[in-house]
């Protein structure tokens, strides 16, 4: 089936009055199209690649996020360079852990989402209703996660109505909760919230916040095999994304190798990263 | 009893009748000017509310500008919009065109004109800018379905025939932004019936670009002061400033490729 009649003119359902949003657009005109509309054979279940750890922290002033690198597919490395943080519109970003197919057709799907709403609108979506938006879509996929392939994201942006940068979490049914200073999701998020609880400080500066996210990548990736450490041979680097009021962008890998050759300096001879006297 | 026509009436004179019509309601309107300029393409509408647009983004590309029923034109563009979002997520961005938009509101119209109770009462531009002024694609659209593929510029709405003759002859290809809006603004100023030219300032005006030093979304709204400044003879200002934060992605449907700046490994096996 091909999404526009070629030759005809506009379906009837496009000129129809309708809401706001692509995916029930989509939904209801081209179902098809729609990821969590594709069921698996009751019983079945697939090897598919897995993305690993997302980790994102406030600072003053907006919020980051950033992302190893890997996918894995049971014991195998499946790719070393994924990117799992994305861009969703100007002022928010998302990171996604589970089945990596499956979670970046619902990212791309929710970027359309975000962009149409603010086209057919004229205006941006408030945060809440961004994060709204993308629980709706997780609860969609509740019958493949339950199969196996689900997809947990970790939404961020800049609120404009309250000056700050804001988190979201999710669970596999939907669930959509606000998470505080820092959060993360995915296999390594264990070692990673452990330690951003001891590196977080309230009102870090952008370029602390890097710091302080890199490195509990770094501690991830040193106790979960399935997290990817930065990959110095290769030069692959986290990707990082900042948000703040003047919207979001990705730090560069030539701001982020610098943060990480400091933190291979820090732990040489002092693998967990203890920090004395001065840095404490 | 009296379903159906009472009389026989000719096909002609049936098609005449919903021309004209189309073409009153579209008259009643105030008009609407589309014009390349150096950097890309300017829309600028008589427009005194803020809300109710005659100009609206489509695509990354791609605008749309109306003249005519209100209800008519923007029942067209959300589908226009539906059209290309959907196109653009089956297949890749780059795959979404003008043309192809064009073809589908040419053959809605068309359909519409000849088998629905009375025609749309609306005239509409399609335009995509490109990488240059010479690949720059303006599509007029009439309430029967007529395509004509425009050069440099276009006028819809009222007393579009006499804007549209007074332009074409001081418009030339190059000018800057500010010169370009300020040519469209005296079209739409000019009294046809030979009175004195009315004044409109940035209030009554709703002015958009494309702009293709842009990357991925070239829509850009201009209003306030900085239309103010564009339009001023003193204000040297003769282009928008250019944004220093752009879109933070590329444009590619696939978010695996659509980080700026992001160079292909150098040694992934």
């Amino acid at each position: 089936m091909s999404p526009v009649a070629d030759g005809g003119g506009l379906p009837a359902a496009y000129l129809r009055t309708g809401s706001s949003s692509f995916t029930d657009f989509v939904a209801e005109h081209e179902p098809h199209l729609i990821p969590s509309r594709r069921g698996l054979p009751p019983g079945a279940t697939i090897d598919a690649p897995h993305g690993t750890t997302i980790v994102t922290v406030t600072f003053d002033g907006g919020v980051l996020m950033a992302g190893d690198r890997r996918a894995t597919m049971g014991n195998i490395i499946a790719n070393r360079d994924m990117e799992k943080v994305f861009a969703t519109d100007e002022f928010s970003v998302v990171g996604i852990a589970g089945t990596a197919g499956l979670a970046i057709e619902l990212v791309r799907l929710f970027q359309v989402e975000l962009e149409h709403y603010e086209k057919i609108e004229g205006t941006l979506m408030s945060l809440e209703g961004k994060a709204n938006r993308l629980a709706s879509m997780i609860r969609g996929n509740l019958g493949m996660a339950m199969q196996g392939l689900s997809v947990v994201p970790v939404f961020a942006g800049y609120d404009h109505q309250h000056g700050l940068g804001r988190i979201f979490s999710y669970d596999v049914t939907g669930g959509c909760y606000e998470e505080h200073d820092h959060h993360s999701v995915g296999s390594g998020s264990l070692f990673a919230r452990g330690a951003m609880k001891k590196l977080y400080r309230p009102d870090m500066t952008s370029d602390e916040a890097v710091r302080v996210a890199v490195e509990a990548l770094w501690d991830a990736a040193d106790d979960d095999s399935a997290t990817g450490g930065p990959d110095v041979g290769r030069r692959i680097w986290p990707t990082v994304a900042l948000v703040t009021a003047d919207g979001a962008r990705f730090i560069p890998d030539d701001t982020v190798a610098p943060v990480v050759d400091a933190i291979i300096t820090h732990r040489h001879g002092n693998a967990g990263g203890r920090r004395d006297g001065a840095d404490a | 009893m009296t379903a159906g026509m009472p009389f026989y009436v000719s096909p002609e004179q049936l098609m005449k009748d919903r021309a004209d019509f189309a073409r009153k309601g579209i008259a009643r309107g105030r008009s609407v000017v589309v014009l390349g300029y150096d950097h890309g393409i300017a829309f600028v509408a008589e427009n005194p509310s803020r809300s109710l647009h005659k100009i609206g983004e489509i695509y990354d590309r791609i605008a749309f500008a109306a003249v005519g029923k209100y209800n008519e034109f923007e029942n067209l563009r959300v589908a226009g919009v539906r059209y290309a979002d959907l196109r653009g997520y089956s297949y890749d961005r780059s795959d979404v065109t003008a043309r192809g938009l064009a073809n589908a509101y040419a053959q809605t119209l068309g359909t519409v004109f000849t088998q629905e109770s009375k025609p749309y009462e609306v005239e509409i531009v399609v335009a995509e800018v490109g990488q240059d002024s010479e690949a720059d694609q303006i599509y007029r659209l009439t309430y029967d379905g007529s395509v004509a593929d425009e050069r440099g510029l276009v006028a819809m709405g009222g007393a579009s025939d006499q804007i549209e003759e007074r332009l074409t002859e001081q418009w030339r290809p190059g000018l800057t932004l500010a010169q370009a809006l300020q040519l469209a603004v005296a079209g739409l100023a000019h009294d046809p019936s030979g009175g004195p030219d009315r004044n409109l300032g940035a209030d009554s005006l709703e002015v958009a670009v494309l702009d293709r030093t842009r990357s991925r979304r070239t829509f850009r709204r201009i209003n306030g002061d900085i239309l103010g400044s564009l339009l001023s003879d003193e204000d040297p200002t003769d282009d928008v400033p250019p944004v220093d934060h752009d879109s933070p992605r590329q444009a590619a449907s696939n978010p695996q490729t659509q980080r700026h700046g992001d160079e292909p490994t150098p040694d992934a096996d």
